[in-house]
């Protein structure tokens, strides 16, 4: 196997698209925990969003194909649960990508984020016109992570990314 | 019972609950009143569905004769099952798919939070994880239960009647037998009975809000600690497991 870094590892990690979302890479979204390059090869650590999202075996796939493509075969995937995924891990870049893609990103909360959740989101900028005059339609939406909303100012439906 | 013997039943009961009240909710899909409804709940039962998966994937572990989450969720039979009667529960009527989760949304929401405390390691990240995913649900299912109460006289004579009728189920939520017993002196288990006025006020508050009172000096049913079912889980499972026992170690 060739010399490879970690740091060049996370650069491939980073070409990998979610598969719901594929504005944001895998990387972006806080996904990929970590990533050690060993004699016997890549082990890349990575978590789950949510407990029974569908993506998570084919973000696999797209790591072990993506490692594969650049001439490494040796990888493992280890999931770990712990510390649980959180949309506070999604970076600032990554949130101006998803408004760019018509997605409103998740909402920062102060305070105790589980007492904060029991109540439903005010005032969700829409990522069309930026206005705040918008109301949810549905609390689930097209994927686990996502709220359908509308904005009452430029009469679109949109996307809300749930604080997670 | 030796303490991995407990913690083996009490990882199949946590997953039994949600794996077949995620069953039960899966087979809403196409059926919701309307579109909105008919993407929460398949949502809401990926969410207890995935929960399930890791549940039992810890729980063959903790067994360690070799099972994985697979053989455990298709390859049991139903008096091997450990989840509440509640959650087997028909969907006969919206409001009823309404009150059934909300019931045990709020159970979950202070269970998983008290579990997060919990010595073991892999079932305090469950919860941590699960927590989150509760949180959507029960404000889903409260915000319906409210509605259907507080709307129409129709909605109120439905949701009402669903109350009646499952409130009954409520009462082996709290029951704690050896298993809880044993894990709780390891601080691996929740108290049960320290949740309960919790679960009583979060379920209180809501059914004030829709206008509804709490069924008086109902006989409690009780049996599925022992997995002692209702008539509806072995035709649950004859639709769940068919394709695993039709086709042995079938894999796609």
């Amino acid at each position: 196997m060739n010399e490879i870094s970690e740091f060049a590892v996370w650069k491939l990690l980073e070409e990998v698209p979610d598969p719901e979302v594929p504005v944001v890479s895998i990387v972006e979204l806080g996904i990929v925990r970590s990533v050690s390059v060993q004699d016997e090869g890549i082990t890349v650590v990575v978590t789950p969003t949510y407990s029974g999202c569908p993506a998570t075996k084919m973000i696999e796939m797209d790591i072990y194909a993506k490692l594969k493509e650049a001439g490494y075969t040796t990888v493992k995937i280890n999931t770990v649960l712990a510390p649980a995924w959180t949309t506070d891990w999604m970076s600032a870049p990554a949130r101006e990508k998803l408004r760019a893609y018509g997605i409103a990103p998740p909402q920062g909360i102060i305070g105790d984020k589980i007492t904060a959740l029991l109540n439903p989101e005010r005032n969700i900028a829409c990522p069309h016109c930026n206005s705040t005059n918008t109301r949810q339609l549905s609390e689930f939406g097209s994927t686990a992570c996502k709220a359908l909303w509308k904005c009452d100012d430029c009469w679109e439906p949109f996307d809300y990314f749930k604080c997670h | 019972m030796t303490q991995q013997e407990a913690l083996f039943n009490y990882c199949l009961r946590l997953a039994d609950n949600s794996l077949i009240l995620g069953h039960r909710l899966s087979e809403m899909c196409s059926k919701g009143p309307f579109l909105e409804e008919d993407i929460a709940t398949s949502n809401i039962a990926l969410d207890l569905i995935g929960q399930a998966n890791e549940l039992l994937q810890y729980a063959g572990q903790v067994e360690g004769k070799g099972r994985n989450e697979d053989d455990l969720a298709f390859k049991r039979s139903e008096r091997d099952f450990f989840n509440v009667l509640l959650a087997e529960h028909l969907n006969t009527d919206f409001a009823v798919v309404i009150m059934r989760q909300f019931l045990l949304d709020a159970f979950d929401f202070h269970f998983y939070g008290e579990l997060k405390k919990s010595t073991d390691a892999t079932l305090a990240a469950i919860a941590e994880k699960s927590h989150k995913e509760i949180v959507y649900h029960l404000r889903h299912s409260s915000k319906w239960v409210e509605r259907l109460g507080d709307g129409t006289e129709e909605s109120n004579r439905r949701i009402a009647s669903a109350l009646n009728d499952l409130w009954r189920f409520t009462g082996e939520l709290f029951e704690m037998t050896e298993v809880d017993n044993l894990l709780l002196k390891a601080g691996i288990a929740v108290d049960l009975a320290s949740i309960e006025s919790a679960w009583k006020k979060t379920v209180a508050d809501t059914l004030q809000r829709a206008t509804l009172t709490i069924p008086e000096n109902t006989f409690m049913q009780r049996g599925s600690r022992e997995g002692k079912h209702t008539e509806h889980l072995g035709y649950l499972l004859a639709e769940m497991q068919h394709l695993h026992r039709t086709f042995p170690g079938v894999e796609w």
